[in-house]
C-alpha cells in the first residue's frame, strides 16, 4: 500500500500534477481553496503499535480518529490535546495535518507537543522517517513537529507516533456568572495557581471551568472555585462546534492572541477558550478590519469557516518568514504538488 | 586557516575592543564546551552586548563567508559549541537580562544568556516557576537550552524546552530579524519555532526567548524505593505508568552510581540496593497524598525492598541532590568519564542494562548508570583515564556500541544532549541518506552557505560512508590522531 502511494506521488511529481491529500474529508473546509487529484489515505489504516505502559501509540494515517480514541479509552488513556473531529469520518492523518487542538490545549499542550515521530512520503515519493516512539529525541531537526499543522503541504503523513496521557479519573464542569473582562482575569489568575483546571470557556457572561484529575484534588478545587455543576458534554459541543454559538451563516473567525488581552470590541459574537488565548468570532466584519484588530494585540486571525475565503484563510506572514516557509516547502515538495495553496497562497 | 585580520578589522568598526578577542590567551577559554575531549581554538571570539551588534556581526560574517558558532555558557555535552578554527565564536554571555515577567500571563521574556535557574528564581515571588531543569541548571543558559532542546528530571510530566517556549526572536545568518511563535498560540504557517528549538544553533541566532511559567505546585514529595535487582526496578517504572500515574519525576540510579554519589553529597541513599528509584509526585496536597499512596502500592507490588517518602522539603531536596550531583560525583571517582544520552522505549530497559553490563566486561571499563527512567532516557557514565590512549579508544567503542543498541531497540542516540560533533557518526546509523539529505535542505533554507555552526549535528553522506567503512573494519579507526569524543 505504501509503495502504491509512493508510486502515485512519483508519477504526479514527474507530471507536475497537483495532488489533494485527503482522509475522511471532515476538514475540507479548513485552509485555502483545495485543488488537485484526490489521494484518499483511508486505505492505509490501522494501529501499528500500542503498549499502554509506554504511553505511546503509533498508527497509520487512515486510522479512524474515533476508533483510535475508543481503543485508548479502553486502556484509560487519551490524546491529551483533545483534537476536534469535525465529523465522524475524521482520520488520524487529517488530525495531525490540521494540527488543531481542543479545549485542553491551554493546560495540557498543543497537538504538536505530543507528536513523537512521523513517517512521511515526500514530494519525491521517498518514504522518510523522523523522530520515533520515545519521549525525548533530539537527533536531527524536529521535522515531525514541523509536519503537525502543515495541512498536507509538505508530504503525505503515512504514520505517526503520539505521546498519550492517562484519562483523568475524575472530571467536573462548573459554571459561574462573569462579564467578559472579569472572566478573562479569573481564567488567567486561576491558570497561575496550582489548580487541576483542564479547560475554560466564556460565552455571554457565563464562565465554564473544567476540573480534571484525582478525585480529592477535583473536589477541593471545585469548592474553591464555586459555581454550579453542569454536564461535561458542554466541552464536546465547543470542541466539535456543535454548540449553538457556532450556528448561523456569518463567517467564523479563529482569533489567536495573548490570553490576557482585554475584551476585543468587535462586531458580532464571541466565545472564548484557552484562558482567553483563543476567541471564536462569528461576524460579518470585513477581513481586513478583523486582521488589523488582532495585529494590534499581537495576535492573528484565521478565517476558519466561511463561504468566501478570498481574504485568505491565514494571516499574512512577515516577508522573511514567508520566504523561509516557501523554501521549506520546496525542500519537501520540489515539484509543488501537495495541496498547493492550501496553507501558503500560490504565486 | 585564514587570517583573523580581515574579520577583526571589520568587527572593530562597530564593536568595542573589549568585545573582540583574538589573542590565543584570550580565546583559549572558548576552545571547548562541556565535551572537553574536543578542542579547537576559534579564530576570533565576539562578545556582543546589544542585538544590533549581533545583527552586524552576522551581516559581517556572512558577507565575508566566515563561519559563526553561537555559544551560551558552554556547558553542552555534545560539542555543539565547539568553535570553528576559521570562524567567529559568538558568545551570548552578555545577554543576561530578564526583560519582562508577566505573572498574570505567566510568561517570562529573557535574553539567551540568562541562566536556567535564574528564571525560576525571578518567577518565585509570583508563585511561578520554569519547568525544564537540566542538571546543569545553575550554569547553563536559556539560549543553550533552546539550542539543544534540553530536558531535566521532570520532563515526563512537564515536557522539554520545546514544550515550555512560547516564542523567540533572533536573526538568520544573514542578519535578517525573525520572530517565531509568540504569546498568541498557533502562529500561522509552518511551526518554525518547533523546528528551531533543538536545532543546535544551526538555523538561527536567538536573542530573546519567551518562556512559559507554571504555577509552583503547592506540594511535592518523593518516594525513594530500593530494589534488589535492576530489571525489577525497570519493570516497576512500567508498572507506575500502567497504573495511570504520570509522576512529576521518575529517576533511577544503579548501585555504582549511588555509591559514587553518596560519598559526594550524603543524600541518604540505600547503598545495599541494586538500584533505587526516585518517584516524585507534585500538585495540591490532596493530589500528592493520593498519588503517593497509589505509587507506594505499585512499587510494593513490583518488589521494592525499602521505601522512604520525603517528609519535608529539605528531605525532598536532599533525595534529589544526589541525582543532580551524579555527574560531578562520578567525576571524583574517575579521572575522566564519558556520559551517554540514549533514549529507549521503557520496556527495553532491562535488555539494554544487561547489554551495558556485558559491554563493561568486554571493554574492561566501569559504567555506573543514571536514568531519567520515566522517559527512557539513559545516562550511562563510562569511567576511564584519558591519559591512557587504549582506555580512551575502548571508551569510544563502548559508547558507539551502546548508542547503536539504543537505535536497534527503537530508541535514539540522543535524548537531550544533542548530536553536536560527538554523535555525528551515529546519525548515519539512525538515519538513512534520504532523511539526512532532507535535513541538509532544511539547513539550506535558513543558511544557504552553511555558515552557522558548520559541521555539527547533520553528517555529510561522505562522512557516513567513511564511518560505514570504519564500522566494517571494526577495531582500528583510521585517522587515530583525530579527537573523536
Amino acid at each position: 500500500m505504501i509503495e502504491s502511494l509512493q508510486e502515485r506521488i512519483r508519477d504526479a511529481a514527474s507530471r507536475r500534477t497537483a495532488l489533494r491529500l485527503r482522509g475522511g474529508g471532515s476538514k475540507d473546509f479548513y485552509g485555502n481553496a483545495l485543488r488537485g487529484e484526490i489521494i484518499d489515505t483511508r486505505g492505509y489504516a490501522g494501529v501499528v503499535d500500542y503498549e499502554p505502559t509506554e504511553l505511546v501509540v503509533t498508527a497509520r494515517c487512515g486510522t479512524s480518529l474515533s476508533e483510535l480514541e475508543s481503543l485508548l479509552e479502553k486502556n484509560r488513556q487519551c490524546l491529551p490535546f483533545e483534537p476536534p473531529h469535525f465529523g465522524a469520518s475524521a482520520t488520524l492523518g487529517g488530525c495531525i495535518a490540521a494540527g488543531l487542538s481542543g479545549p485542553r490545549r491551554a493546560s495540557a499542550g498543543a497537538l504538536r507537543d505530543f507528536v513523537l515521530g512521523v513517517k512521511l512520503i515526500d514530494g519525491r515519493g521517498q518514504a522518510l522517517s523522523f523522530g520515533g516512539q520515545v519521549m525525548k529525541n533530539v537527533a536531527g531537526y524536529d521535522v515531525s513537529r514541523l509536519i503537525a499543522g502543515s495541512l498536507g503541504t509538505l508530504g503525505l503523513i503515512a504514520e505517526v507516533s503520539l505521546k498519550l496521557a492517562p484519562t483523568p479519573p475524575e472530571e467536573i464542569t462548573l459554571q459561574l456568572e462573569a462579564p467578559q473582562a472579569r472572566a478573562l482575569e479569573l481564567m488567567n489568575r486561576w491558570a497561575g495557581q496550582p489548580l487541576p483546571i483542564s479547560a475554560t470557556a466564556w460565552h455571554r457572561d457565563d464562565l465554564m471551568v473544567r476540573l480534571s484529575g484525582a478525585e480529592p484534588a477535583v473536589r477541593a478545587a471545585a469548592a474553591a472555585i464555586g459555581g454550579e455543576t453542569i454536564d461535561n458534554a458542554f466541552w464536546g459541543g465547543v470542541r466539535e462546534h456543535a454548540d449553538g454559538f457556532f450556528a448561523g451563516d456569518e463567517p467564523l473567525w479563529r482569533l489567536s492572541l495573548p490570553s490576557t488581552s482585554p475584551p476585543l470590541e468587535l462586531e458580532g459574537r464571541q466565545l472564548i477558550e484557552w484562558n482567553g488565548g483563543l476567541r471564536w468570532l462569528k461576524s460579518k466584519m470585513p477581513a481586513s478590519a478583523v486582521r488589523e484588530a488582532l495585529r494590534r494585540v499581537k495576535g492573528h486571525a484565521t478565517l476558519f469557516r466561511a463561504a468566501d475565503k478570498s481574504a485568505g484563510c491565514f494571516a499574512p506572514l512577515e516577508p522573511v518568514l514567508e520566504r523561509l516557509q516557501r523554501q521549506l516547502k520546496g525542500a519537501f515538495d520540489p515539484a509543488g504538488i501537495f495541496n498547493p495553496g492550501r496553507l501558503l497562497a500560490e504565486r | 586557516m585564514g587570517s583573523a585580520l580581515p574579520v577583526v578589522t571589520a568587527l572593530r568598526e562597530f564593536l568595542p575592543e573589549r568585545a573582540i578577542l583574538h589573542e590565543e590567551e584570550d580565546t583559549r577559554p572558548y576552545e571547548c564546551d562541556g565535551l572537553t575531549a574536543y578542542r579547537q581554538l576559534p579564530m576570533v571570539v565576539a562578545l556582543p552586548e546589544t542585538t544590533e551588534q549581533v545583527q552586524r556581526i552576522l551581516k559581517t560574517c556572512s558577507a565575508l563567508k566566515i563561519p559563526v558558532v553561537p555559544r551560551g555558557a558552554g556547558t553542552g555535552l555534545s560539542g555543539g559549541a565547539l568553535p570553528a578554527g576559521d570562524g567567529v565564536l559568538l558568545s551570548m554571555a552578555k545577554f543576561m537580562r530578564v526583560l519582562r515577567i508577566d505573572p498574570l500571563a505567566r510568561v517570562a521574556v529573557v535574553q539567551p544568556g540568562v541562566r536556567n535557574a535564574v528564571v525560576s528564581e525571578v518567577a518565585a515571588p509570583f508563585g511561578l516557576y520554569y519547568a525544564p531543569d537540566p542538571s546543569s541548571q545553575i550554569a547553563c543558559t536559556i539560549g543553550g537550552n533552546v539550542s539543544e532542546n534540553s530536558g531535566g528530571v521532570h520532563c515526563l510530566k512537564y515536557g522539554l524546552t520545546l514544550h515550555n517556549v512560547l516564542g523567540m526572536r533572533g536573526f538568520t545568518i544573514d542578519g535578517e530579524p525573525i520572530e517565531l511563535g509568540g504569546e498568541a498560540p498557533d502562529a500561522p504557517g509552518y511551526d518554525l519555532l518547533a523546528l528551531a528549538i533543538g536545532s543546535e544553533g544551526m538555523l538561527m541566532v536567538v536573542t530573546e526567548v519567551t518562556l512559559k511559567l507554571l504555577p509552583k505546585p503547592k506540594c511535592a514529595r518523593v518516594i525513594m524505593a530500593s530494589f534488589d535487582d535492576v530489571e525489577k526496578a525497570g519493570a516497576a517504572v512500567a508498572d507506575v505508568i500502567a497504573a495511570g500515574i504520570v509522576p512529576a519525576g521518575l529517576e533511577m540510579m544503579d548501585r555504582p552510581a549511588t555509591h559514587a554519589v553518596e560519598q559526594f553529597v550524603h543524600a541518604g541513599y540505600d547503598l545495599q540496593a541494586a538500584a533505587i528509584l526516585l518517584c516524585e509526585s507534585d500538585g495540591t496536597t490532596e493530589e500528592v497524598d493520593d498519588e503517593i499512596a497509589r505509587m507506594k502500592a505499585v512499587l510494593e507490588r513490583a518488589g521494592a525492598t525499602r521505601m522512604t517518602v520525603s517528609l519535608d522539603e529539605a528531605e525532598r531536596l536532599r533525595f534529589w541532590s544526589g541525582r543532580k550531583a551524579a555527574f560531578p560525583a562520578v567525576g571524583r571517582i574517575s579521572p575522566d568519564y564519558y556520559c551517554m544520552d540514549g533514549t529507549i522505549p521503557r520496556k527495553r530497559l532491562g535488555e539494554v542494562l544487561t547489554f551495558i553490563a556485558a559491554m563493561e566486561q568486554k571493554y574492561k571499563l566501569r559504567c555506573p548508570n543514571v536514568f531519567h527512567a520515566g522517559d527512557g532516557n539513559l545516562h550511562p557514565l563510562i569511567l576511564f583515564d584519558a591519559n591512557d590512549p587504549d582506555q580512551l579508544h575502548r571508551t569510544e567503542q563502548f559508547a558507539a556500541e551502546v548508542l547503536e543498541k539504543c537505535i536497534e531497540v527503537g530508541g535514539t542516540i540522543t535524548g537531550e544532549h544533542g548530536v553536536g560533533v560527538e554523535k555525528i557518526n551515529q546519525m548515519c546509523v539512525q538515519f538513512g541518506a534520504p532523511e539526512l539529505e532532507l535535513f541538509r535542505s532544511v539547513k539550506s533554507a535558513f543558511d544557504p552557505h552553511g555558515l552557522l555552526n558548520p559541521g555539527k549535528a547533520i553528517p555529510t553522506l561522505a562522512r557516513c560512508s567513511e564511518y560505514g567503512g570504519m564500522r566494517v573494519h571494526g577495531g582500528k579507526l583510521p585517522h587515530a590522531e583525530l579527537p573523536r569524543f
